[in-house]
């Protein structure tokens, strides 16, 4: 593999990488907070058709940015309601939640479009198009590092960007906030939390709502980002690779972003059988579609260190009286 | 505040209303869309219901469902929550095929038991793994089987284009089945011919999906290993100080469930397509979750539960062929009914708490 095919498919994992970094950092405000989410990939899913449906409607990828949040928001707010509130079985309401998204995503997008359940293919100002970083010509000439930073770094939709910068925001409210010392306590023992005085109900509903804030982004990211429209199933089971990345993270953000670009990799590999045929390995592809999932399996076994999710998590809190 | 229902109520009426109140926000999407819902309704009946062809499809879907539909209750008696019946389900068409390509079978008498016997080992096996981590290693059953319900399918993908797949066959798909391997359909039994006169899915195999009910419901309440996988659910720490090995009960649980999920696959790959095709379960594994939950997991409510989702899957994909809905409502439906039974179930019993204290003054 030369240099320049190398930095192609670097580029490609940084592409296929941010979705599931979005839906991982999400995955991980609501799960430190104490409620599981496995519906990350309904949400995803909502969020990618409502997106791509507004910003064919308007023509503004913005407008459609914003009806992908709130797409999210109201799946989170549902599972909220039903595991916080209702303090129901928080594993059934996501997976019943991600049924309703496959399928009312391609309803509604049906009635709009009547396109077989996409919607129109996006261009122009309805989706997110590349940005080029300062620089990229005048530095290009430096060696390795040059076309690196033209190929890998820059080139980018806006969506790629804040969800690396999301990363560090994310370390930061996490563990230098008064905040997220409380969120992180309540996914703990949201006993101790409440005797301070804290409201539980309050701090794990904020945590679901940034839980579908993120999803938005991660859905707006696919259908206008990443691809130009929605289709059906398009996140195609990116949500659970979040969820297993999640794991694979331990619960925490940089090795979050370290578990998605390596599950984006594979990805990446797995679009360019070509490259795994020149190096004299006979991989097959679904292999490579499946390690991620393996690979979690493993650290889940305790082979690779143990993954110890928030001691609360599941448990619905009820106070004592 | 956790006032208790009449266990009546908690039986019956939490599963309908829960059920109403699914039906009742299928109908809101639909008005949302433009679509009548009573039209819909009437054409899913029609569709569904009203012919001994509709019954057939029924029938045939409500045969998988009751499979799965076990396979998640007797897990669910064991305190484990298993997502992981959809690729117990490809597993088990695995071993199906496998069963039925080996041999030259002269009859289907014969290639029935085999191929039982094949597709429940091979759905158990694939229990097996995440049993085995989560009795030893404490591994979460719920995100391991989702792990393997996706392993599956790529494993299926490879094990299909790569081995099964004929010279000279473009689809990812195994060669049909020896003749010797066709199962009766309803169509083709005595007796039952006079009422379905034309060739139907349903098969044999519905048979013996209400025995596993029976044998399921003598299993969990007429045997000492029910008792165990019961107590077990109902208090891990309660059946450990009893002396009830939590190893032993995990992994006999998860085995059952996965060897029923694994059942499934003779309705459908032998039954039906009469070779293994790519994604042959087609999401029942996942409706067994939503079948559980709706008959309460108990064998008699998963069996009227599969019933109704038989309908709920005839009827959508009539939906489909008839009018401009498309067939993705009943994902809806299966998700609203998910959604109400299993976790606004709390919401649900609130609500007939109110009904119920404010009759009781009257009826004092």
């Amino acid at each position: 593999m030369d240099y320049a095919t190398f930095l192609q498919i670097l580029d490609t994992t940084v592409r296929l990488a941010t979705p599931l970094l979005l839906a991982c950092l999400a995955g991980l405000y609501s799960e430190r907070a104490g409620v599981f989410d496995i519906g990350l990939e309904g949400k995803m899913l909502m969020a990618a058709m409502t997106s791509a449906a507004v910003a064919a409607l308007t023509g503004s990828v913005w407008v459609g940015l914003a009806a992908g949040i709130l797409g999210a928001l109201l799946f989170a707010l549902v599972h909220g309601l039903a595991s916080i509130t209702f303090r129901g079985n928080q594993l059934i309401s996501g997976v019943a939640l991600n049924f309703v998204a496959s399928g009312i995503t391609v309803l509604i997008a049906q009635d709009l479009f009547g396109q077989g359940g996409r919607t129109p293919p996006l261009s122009g100002g309805a989706r997110f198009n590349a940005i080029s970083l300062p620089f990229v010509d005048s530095l290009s000439v430096v060696p390795i590092l040059g076309p690196m930073y033209r190929e890998v770094i820059s080139g980018h939709t806006f969506l790629v960007y804040v969800a690396a910068a999301l990363v560090p925001a994310t370390w930061w409210l996490l563990y230098r906030t008064r905040f997220g010392l409380r969120l992180r306590a309540v996914g703990e023992n949201p006993a101790s939390v409440d005797t301070a005085g804290v409201s539980v109900i309050r701090l794990r509903f904020t945590a679901v709502l940034i839980t579908g804030v993120l999803c938005g982004l991660a859905g707006a990211y696919m259908s206008t980002g990443l691809q130009a429209g929605f289709g059906r199933e398009m996140t195609a089971g990116r949500g659970y690779i979040a969820l297993a990345a999640l794991i694979f993270a331990k619960w925490r953000p940089w090795q979050a972003l370290g578990a998605t670009m390596l599950f984006g990799f594979f990805q990446a590999l797995a679009l360019r059988p070509d490259v795994i045929a020149k190096t004299g390995l006979s991989i097959p592809v679904p292999a490579l579609d499946a390690l991620p999932y393996i690979l979690t399996v493993v650290v889940l076994a305790g082979i690779v260190g143990k993954a110890i999710p928030p001691r609360a998590g599941g448990e619905p809190y009820v106070k004592e009286r | 505040m956790m006032q208790k229902l009449p266990t009546w109520a908690d039986v019956v009426l939490v599963p309908l209303i829960s059920l109403l109140l699914a039906a009742f926000v299928s109908a809101l999407v639909l008005l949302a869309i433009g679509q009548s819902p009573s039209e819909a309704l009437k054409v899913m009946v029609e569709g569904a219901l009203v012919s001994p062809y509709g019954w057939g499809y029924t029938l045939y879907y409500a045969t998988s469902f009751i499979f799965t539909g076990l396979a998640v209750t007797i897990a669910y008696h064991a305190g484990l929550f298993n997502i992981g019946a959809e690729g117990q389900a490809q597993l088990g068409g695995l071993g199906v095929a496998l069963v039925c390509l080996a041999l030259p079978w002269p009859h289907w008498t014969l290639a029935l038991p085999a191929a039982m016997v094949g597709a429940a080992l091979f759905g158990a096996a694939w229990a097996a793994i995440p049993a085995y981590l989560q009795a030893k290693r404490g591994s979460h059953i719920v995100i391991t089987t989702i792990m393997f319900n996706y392993i599956a399918s790529a494993l299926l993908i490879y094990i299909l284009v790569e081995v099964l797949r004929p010279d000279g066959q473009m689809d990812p798909a195994s060669a049909r089945f020896p003749a010797g391997t066709k199962l009766p359909t309803l169509h083709e039994i005595p007796g039952l011919s006079l009422i379905f006169t034309k060739q139907v899915p349903a098969n044999v195999t519905l048979f013996i999906a209400l025995a596993a009910c029976v044998v399921i419901w003598a299993i969990l309440w007429r045997t000492r290993l029910g008792y165990e996988i019961r107590a077990f659910g109902k208090s891990e720490a309660a059946a450990r100080y009893a002396g009830i090995s939590p190893v032993k009960v995990t992994m006999i649980a998860m085995l059952i469930s996965g060897a029923l999920a694994g059942l499934m696959a003779i309705n459908n790959v032998m039954g039906e397509s009469e070779r293994l095709l790519q994604n042959a379960s087609e999401g029942a594994g996942f409706i067994g979750i939503a079948v559980a939950l709706m008959g309460r997991n108990h064998p008699l409510g998963v069996l009227l539960a599969a019933l109704l989702f038989g309908f709920l899957y005839q009827g959508g994909a009539e939906l489909g062929l008839w009018t401009s809905i498309p067939i993705e409502l009943r994902t809806v439906v299966q998700g609203l009914v998910i959604l109400f039974t299993g976790a606004l179930d709390q919401m649900v019993r609130m609500m007939l708490g109110v009904v119920f204290r404010t009759r009781r003054p009257q009826a004092a």
